[in-house]
């Protein structure tokens, strides 16, 4: 019952956007809440049903962006042939250097591993450039304005969302396996640290997604609006409508995406409701309340957090393409931990941790507030400073910096949330 | 000849710069290390403490700037970062009052006071951005070398110069002061003992009639004076930009968690390793192995481990590492 | 559980060690109540927080310069006697005295302020903290010069002295009970009450432990305690109670007690 005003509270703030302001507004707040709901759920999963502390949400919404780039995009054959194989040949040769490492790692005696460990790791790495360096210079050499990548893979760009989760899930694999393995649980640094080193890698390599050059252009799943002007009827059908033709075709393409997103967010959430009902899930839930009994009855509890902790990557990798291909292009320098990572954290806190629908309606209400916070504080501020002179400095200051009010009002609803409502806004049953 | 140079290059362009990249990693992760002993959380907002005091700083600073009033050729900001840290701390009790107590009260579990600081940091964030923006500041004066590389040149007859900024001799100063006094305070004074037990056994330091709440605000005061000082120093050596100091949260846990998160010791020796680790993988070997080695192995490229866009990348390494041989950190963590 | 931390045992961002379950409490006001003996916990009933009532009209008293001993079987409910003593659990019936004045009301804290000196039985000590500043942080309420009672403690126990740089973690567990029990007497208390100090520690140990306390005792310093080890303790105490169920089952001198057939045949193995 209280989820379903708070729901249709979230829809009223929604649709009043598109009354007040602009049905295309209404539309991207939309379309991004959907996605961050995915997101929500995937945290929530991690930290609702198994306690696991993700702080490297970024990395994982990065990876499915990258997704969309390798799947999608149309290889470069010049790239290909001039240096291809040997980029391939180098991340195989960093592969088994990696894996004859950790075999090193589980073999060998313990006092003498480290050093080898340490020297198999270094000669890996100094052959692993020594092998990759001359292949990206000449990747990146190929018509560097327009390419200087190996481009993708060309196939349908829906197909980068599951490629995306893929990516996501072998990463926290890997994680996990390390994090989670140590002896005393390390999950937050590691997931901190991978994040910012996936960042890293993105916005360096730019023979893999053209760094911070950024990809644009990549292929829709819907056609271009452009197009759609041209279509012969559309002028018409939009006019019945009462709409002009180029405002029919944003809407109808942001109504596509909007009804592929929805489609995505309920098979995920009744997914993971299922997921939360079945023996399953119980039995998460029994190894959060209590570990060591869970344990003592045989429940192999790191497997299981490892499970849970691929299983929520693999929702913040699949919402990540989406993202990327709303926009339509790949911009590494735009992903920043407040945002992708501290933002989807207030989410689940908010819509309450543990509850599937909690954390879609926080996906959805704070991403309202996020957008719709720096236009209030405009309002507010223009009525603070109409006192005030055109010129005064404090008074342009003050409007200037508008945009920081939407951190400040996050981080005063998280603090109020925690305090007053500890368990959010829809608390687990 | 070539081995002086050799030498000279090496110290020049890896071991100054990361002495005082060091001592900034160490004096931050001491603040963390502190709260992480005391209140038992990981503070996610202490990046954005140190933005927000050495944003006090800078301004104090341009305050005396203006005023004509400075240090002759110490940077100005040094006689500023008393009212950097007064107003940190005043921030910090203040914050303290309104919003962590409360979970002390309810003996809230650490994970709690993590997701409390995420709201923490996200407030401190955009009021550094709401004051000061998001921009590079330079509040930096007074002389820029201590031994410029010219007259290192001229005075010792190499071809490799080695030039000490001011900025990196007082940072390295600074922090061998503020470290000594801080472990003067905790060994040697009542204040500083209480808080040891304190951290060690909350519940005997109870029954000892030790004050939970004079330990802590003690706590929140020394963190703040660790945090402006950290971040006034890397201001100075560096620039000041409030995103780069939020970034510095990932070095600084990695610094605290490698030496033994909660143990003062193993947050300095952590700063210290991380930063020569950054600096040392990051480093193109070119111009030192081009004196060290005849010519005809020179090499061509840059000889560089990694580029230095991936110097979070080998925190995280180093940090993984050391958490494999000892997951205690390299001092035993814990308790202070 | 409003603040659930959800299992959560992350070590990179939470530190669970050393943390207590005590709040601090401010403490209510003690009355005069003059007569009856020095110290003594009056019909007490009650349990811990809001379960179940543990101690059911259960009485310990102590005299200046006694030793008392608290026995009984596992989960009688001796240790709860003595925290309710102590203050630490909530009291439904029954009233604590010290020396004069009805203390009831007051929090454990208060009641160190008011000389009682507590050895709970683990987690006693600071254990990174030197031998010699627990002592001085047992002493740390005290605002005169408590250099003599230092030297005190180290009469009593001198293996202190030799390891009082020495990180208090790094001893013995006899040594470390030592520290405990000096610690405690560091606030120079008008009585000790120790709660199983031989749990875990050696015969031997435990016959020297017990020296020492006899020595405490003559002193002048009443001393109560619980006790595991019933047949050694009634030797040395002038007063023991045996508890059952959280209610007296016996009371009476030392000897009396070991000589009592019955206290025999159910607790001391015949």
């Amino acid at each position: 019952m209280r989820a379903l005003g708070l729901f249709a509270l979230v829809a009223a703030l929604i649709l009043g956007t598109g009354v007040l302001q602009s049905w295309n507004s209404a539309l991207i707040i939309l379309n991004m809440g959907l996605v961050s709901a995915i997101m929500s759920l995937g945290v929530n999963l991690q930290w609702g049903l198994a306690g696991l502390f993700n702080v490297g949400v970024m990395g994982f919404v990065a990876l499915g962006g990258l997704a969309v780039v390798l799947t999608s995009v149309a290889p470069v054959p010049a790239a290909w042939a001039a240096g291809g194989g040997r980029a391939i040949a180098a991340l195989i040769l960093g592969a088994a250097v990696i894996t004859l490492a950790a075999l090193a790692w589980r073999g060998l005696a313990h006092r003498r591993r480290g050093l080898a460990v340490a020297a198999i790791l270094l000669v890996g790495l100094v052959a692993f450039r020594w092998v990759l360096d001359p292949a990206t210079a000449a990747i990146e050499s190929v018509d560097p304005a327009a390419t200087g990548y190996l481009g993708g893979l060309g196939l349908p760009v829906l197909l980068a969302w599951p490629v995306g989760g893929l990516l996501a899930a072998g990463v926290a694999w890997m994680i996990g396996k390390t994090a989670l393995g140590l002896r005393s649980d390390y999950l937050a640094i590691a997931t901190l640290g991978i994040a910012e080193i996936i960042i890293a890698v993105l916005k360096n390599e730019d023979w893999l997604a053209r760094g911070v050059k950024n990809v644009i252009g990549l292929p829709r799943p819907l056609p271009y609006e452009i197009d759609l002007q041209q279509t012969p009827g559309f002028a018409e059908r939009a006019a019945g409508m009462g709409l002009d033709v180029t405002t029919a075709s944003t809407l109808y393409v942001k109504v596509g995406y909007s009804l592929l997103f929805a489609a995505v967010l309920v098979a995920v959430l009744v997914l993971a409701q299922l997921a939360l009902k079945s023996p399953w899930g119980r039995m998460m839930r029994a190894i959060r309340d209590n570990e060591e009994a869970a344990e003592a009855m045989g429940k192999d509890v790191t497997a299981r957090h490892l499970q849970v902790f691929i299983l929520g990557s693999v929702l913040c990798g699949i919402a990540g393409a989406m993202m990327t291909t709303l926009d339509g292009q790949l911009t590494p320098s735009s992903y920043q931990p407040l945002r992708y990572t501290f933002l989807i954290w207030v989410m689940v806190i908010v819509g309450g941790s543990g509850n599937n629908l909690g954390a879609v309606l926080g996906g959805f209400l704070i991403w309202f507030l996020w957008v719709q916070v720096e236009p209030m504080g405009q309002w507010l501020m223009g009525l603070l400073t109409a006192g005030m002179a055109d010129d005064s400095a404090i008074r342009n200051h003050l409007l200037d910096s508008v945009q920081h009010m939407r951190l400040l009002t996050m981080g005063v609803i998280l603090l109020l949330v925690l305090r007053f409502a500890p368990r959010g806004l829809l608390p687990e049953k | 000849m070539d081995l002086l140079n050799a030498l000279v290059a090496l110290a020049n362009f890896v071991l100054i710069p990361a002495l005082a990249y060091g001592s900034q990693l160490a004096l931050g992760a001491l603040g963390v290390t502190l709260i992480y002993a005391i209140l038992r959380f990981s503070n996610f907002a202490h990046g954005d403490t140190m933005a927000i005091g050495t944003m006090v700083t800078i301004f104090v600073t341009w305050g005396l700037q203006a005023l004509g009033i400075g240090l002759g050729p110490l940077p100005t900001a040094l006689l500023a970062i008393p009212f950097g840290i007064l107003g940190a701390a005043a921030l910090l009790l203040l914050t303290d009052r309104m919003v962590y107590r409360f979970y002390r009260a309810q003996k809230a579990k650490p994970v709690i006071l993590v997701i409390v600081s995420m709201g923490v940091m996200f407030v401190y964030n955009g009021i550094t951005r709401f004051i000061i923006g998001p921009d590079d500041q330079s509040f930096a004066d007074g002389e820029r070398f201590l031994i410029s590389a010219r007259d290192f040149k001229a005075w010792s007859g190499l071809d490799e110069g080695l030039a000490l900024k001011s900025t990196q001799a007082i940072t390295v100063v600074v922090a061998v002061l503020v470290v000594a006094l801080l472990f003067w305070f905790l060994n040697h004074t009542r204040t500083g003992k209480s808080m040891r037990a304190y951290s060690d056994n909350e519940e005997l330091a109870l029954l000892s009639g030790i004050n939970p709440e004079t330990v802590v605000r003690v706590t929140w005061v020394i963190v703040a004076a660790l945090a402006v000082v950290a971040g006034t120093l890397y201001g100075l050596d560096k620039s000041y930009k409030p995103f780069t100091y939020f970034q510095l949260l990932l070095p600084i846990f990695a610094s605290a968690i490698v030496g033994g998160i909660g143990s003062p010791v193993g947050a300095i020796a952590g700063g210290f390793v991380i930063a020569f680790s950054e600096v040392l993988f990051t480093y193109a070997w070119k111009k030192v192995l081009g004196y060290l080695l005849p010519a005809s192995l020179a090499p061509d490229g840059l000889v560089q481990l990694m580029g230095t866009d991936y110097k979070f990348a080998v925190s995280f390494v180093i940090l993984i590492i050391v958490l494999l041989f000892r997951p205690t950190g390299l001092f035993r963590g814990k308790s202070i | 559980m409003s603040f659930d931390d959800r299992g959560n045992r992350d070590l990179s961002i939470g530190n669970p060690a050393g943390m207590g379950e005590a709040r601090p409490v401010r403490g209510g006001h003690e009355r005069a109540a003059l007569g009856g003996p020095f110290l003594i916990g009056e019909a007490m009933t009650g349990g811990y927080g809001r379960g179940a009532d543990i101690l059911h009209g259960c009485t310990i008293a102590v005299e200046r310069g006694e030793i008392a001993v608290i026995v009984g079987p596992n989960g009688a409910g001796k240790s709860t006697a003595m925290k309710a003593v102590f203050g630490m659990l909530n009291l439904r019936g029954g009233s604590v005295r010290l020396d004069g004045e009805d203390i009831t009301a007051l929090s454990p804290q208060a009641r160190v302020r008011k000389g009682m000196g507590f050895v709970p039985q683990t987690h006693n000590i600071f254990a990174s903290l030197s031998v010699e500043e627990n002592l001085e942080m047992g002493a740390f309420i005290r605002k005169d010069d408590f250099r003599d009672t230092l030297e005190q403690v180290y009469e009593l126990f001198p293996i202190l002295r030799d390891k009082r740089r020495q990180a208090a973690g790094e001893l013995s567990g006899g040594q470390r009970q030592q520290v405990a029990v000096g610690r405690a007497l560091m606030t120079q208390p008008k009585v000790l009450m120790l709660d199983e100090p031989t749990a875990g520690v050696s015969p031997i140990v435990m016959d020297e432990l017990f020296d020492r306390i006899i020595e405490v005792a003559r002193s002048g310093l009443p001393v109560l305690m619980v006790e595991q080890n019933a047949r050694q303790a009634l030797e040395i105490a002038d007063k023991g109670y045996v508890l059952v169920q959280g209610a007296n089952a016996h009371t009476g001198t030392g000897r009396e007690l070991l000589d009592d057939p019955q206290v025999r045949r159910s607790f001391l193995g015949g």
